[in-house]
């Protein structure tokens, strides 16, 4: 493999990484996002909305 | 096929809430949203005729003393005075109630829909049995269009003031030891013999879980251990084969009620799923599961025996890494998704061997098949389209977040919330919000399925005639729709036993003609 090769070819592998690196700080922005907003609709008192949750029997 | 909710049912600011009086609640709200917005009646009594719960599929009758009160769904349940008494505080939703529309004194606790539904109370939940539907597409949306009678009934109560308002909830179990079901019903000849139909189902059933369940936080029917598992049914199934549907709940559920020609066909009454709010998740329930009875109807189901079917359901529900393997009783140790490959690879030379090309089965083997490929490369990449990865990935991602585990009430409470219909709410709807899962369906379709009946069924008469004739059709049932004629001294029922009648093809033309009731019954006659 000539260096020119070489180095053609670890430019492209860390051209690569950037993009996976830049995807996955995108997803993680999402990922932020979308947990801020269940913090915000989740019911404000878990525990007491857990406990509370009861059914009657069903099939 | 046609497919059964029954909603979790929740008053919040009114805890202890007699829940049958909670559905009831829900019914008569969708019937006033129904009044007002087409001045139909809407409450169509319910013809139990046909109703035969008790009748089991391996050629027997449990005798009526035996079963549980809870199996004798063949009687109109009513609201008595000791459940009236239970209600106790509940004056307001009473009001509502008997306030509700031209029925001053009259709860109902029964509609027929215009999209040849049923709406009613179960036990203690409300529940949307769904029209009939040729293929797995048309079931997904009809389902769908369940959840937007539903989600009407939940605004109606909401504009109601003084009224407390009602949740509703497509999930399946209040982790307290309750569970209530999602059915999946599929029209079979009778011929195939009912122990083929159990032999090849079973391996399958233990195993679906992983592409379509929806998923639970906490373990065994009271939920005392902790941890994340697969389906939210699993943990109630304590048979393989039986009759019941709220006690010992069986893998293959025997009861045999065609609601069709008896000596025809049979309805395979499919209890174990788990509702899915999700769009494709329903899609690869119905679609595989429809795929897999072609096969055993074709003697071509593969040859799998699970050696603990039971134990298996459950080992393999409590292990989301999907590693976990069960034994088959020839010795044989697979995992879940190995054995779903067995049968989708059957599946696909069944259908190449059958020239199966049809737009709908093909599709339905490319999702089964790339699903599978999907988990066991790295599950959370099917959290798009898999119900319980999409719930699984999100509560690991708050987890991690807040640095907390499992056991914390406020995944508990995601849990739920998951499947709170409402769209502000429901942490499912706020993915879906998000594009974070893919949907079949727009939200237009869904509207006009929740009033309009699939084409191609005679839910497509049922339908029809209740918009077009409300003031004469009387009862109805799956398979039939009784009518009053003024003037006429008996009803005039009309028997509605085959479920591939009465389609558009075959009476759209005869409705078109807006015949008078008189005319349109006795051309029906002649």
């Amino acid at each position: 493999m000539t260096q020119e090769h070489h180095s053609a070819q670890r430019r492209e592998e860390t051209q690569a990484q950037e993009q996976e690196t830049t995807a996955a700080a995108g997803q993680d922005a999402g990922v932020d996002d979308l947990l801020d907003e269940i913090d915000g609709v989740l019911e404000q008192n878990a525990e007491e909305f857990v406990r509370g949750f009861i059914q009657k029997g069903g099939q | 096929m046609g497919l059964e909710t029954e909603y979790g049912v929740l008053a919040p600011s009114m805890p202890g809430a007699n829940a049958t009086m909670l559905s009831a609640q829900v019914i008569n709200a969708y019937a006033a949203t129904v009044r007002e917005a087409r001045g139909r009646i809407a409450g169509t009594r319910w013809d139990y005729a046909d109703e035969t719960p008790l009748i089991d599929a391996r050629g027997f009758t449990q005798p009526r003393a035996q079963a549980d009160p809870s199996q004798l769904t063949d009687v109109e349940p009513e609201l008595d005075a000791e459940q009236v008494a239970l209600a106790g505080g509940d004056v307001t939703i009473g009001d509502t109630l008997y306030q509700a529309g031209p029925y001053d004194h009259e709860v109902l606790m029964n509609m027929v829909l215009g999209n040849g539904a049923r709406l009613y109370v179960d036990h203690a939940h409300p529940e949307y049995s769904s029209p009939e539907t040729t293929n797995p597409f048309d079931a997904v949306l009809w389902d769908q269009a369940g959840d937007h009678v539903a989600l009407a009934a939940v605004r109606r109560i909401e504009s109601l003031a003084g009224v407390p308002d009602v949740h509703l909830y497509k999930n399946n179990t209040d982790n307290k030891s309750v569970s209530y079901g999602a059915h999946e019903n599929y029209l079979m000849p009778r011929s195939v013999p009912f122990d083929s139909i159990a032999a090849g189902l079973i391996p399958f059933f233990a195993t679906r879980q992983v592409i379509c369940a929806s998923g639970r936080v906490g373990r065994g029917m009271l939920g005392s251990y902790p941890g994340f598992q697969v389906s939210a049914r699993a943990d109630f199934f304590e048979a393989q084969i039986g009759l019941e549907t709220t006690i010992r709940r069986p893998i293959i559920n025997t009861r045999d009620e065609p609601h069709a020609h008896w000596e025809k066909y049979r309805r395979l009454h499919v209890i174990i799923g788990d509702a899915n709010l999700g769009q494709v998740s329903t899609l690869l329930r119905t679609g595989t599961t429809a795929l897999v009875l072609s096969m055993i109807e074709a003697g071509t189901a593969p040859a799998i025996e699970l050696r603990d079917p039971v134990a298996a359901l459950q080992v393999i529900s409590h292990d989301p890494t999907l590693t976990a393997k069960v034994e088959l009783v020839d010795g044989r140790k697979l995992t879940a998704l190995e054995i779903q490959w067995i049968y989708a690879e059957a599946a696909a030379r069944h259908s190449g061997a059958t020239d199966a090309t049809d737009e709908a089965t093909v599709e339905i083997q490319r999702r089964w098949a790339e699903t599978l490929h999907l988990l066991e490369t790295d599950i959370f990449s099917a959290s798009s389209t898999v119900d319980w990865v999409a719930k699984y990935k999100l509560m690991s991602a708050y987890a991690q977040r807040h640095s907390m585990d499992f056991t914390d009430p406020r995944i508990a409470a995601m849990d739920l919330q998951w499947a709170d219909i409402r769209p502000e709410k429901g942490l499912y709807h706020r993915l879906a919000a998000r594009g974070l899962m893919e949907t079949l369906y727009s939200p237009a379709q869904i509207e006009h399925a929740a009033t309009n009946p699939p084409e191609d069924t005679r839910a497509y008469f049922r339908g029809r005639v209740l918009s077009q004739y409300p003031e004469h059709v009387v009862a109805a049932s799956w398979d039939s729709v009784s009518f009053t004629v003024p003037g006429g001294r008996k009803l005039e029922r009309i028997a509605t036993l085959e479920p591939l009648r009465g389609t558009k093809a075959l009476v759209g033309g005869l409705l078109d003609q807006q015949l008078s009731i008189h005319e349109f019954i006795a051309t029906l006659r002649s």
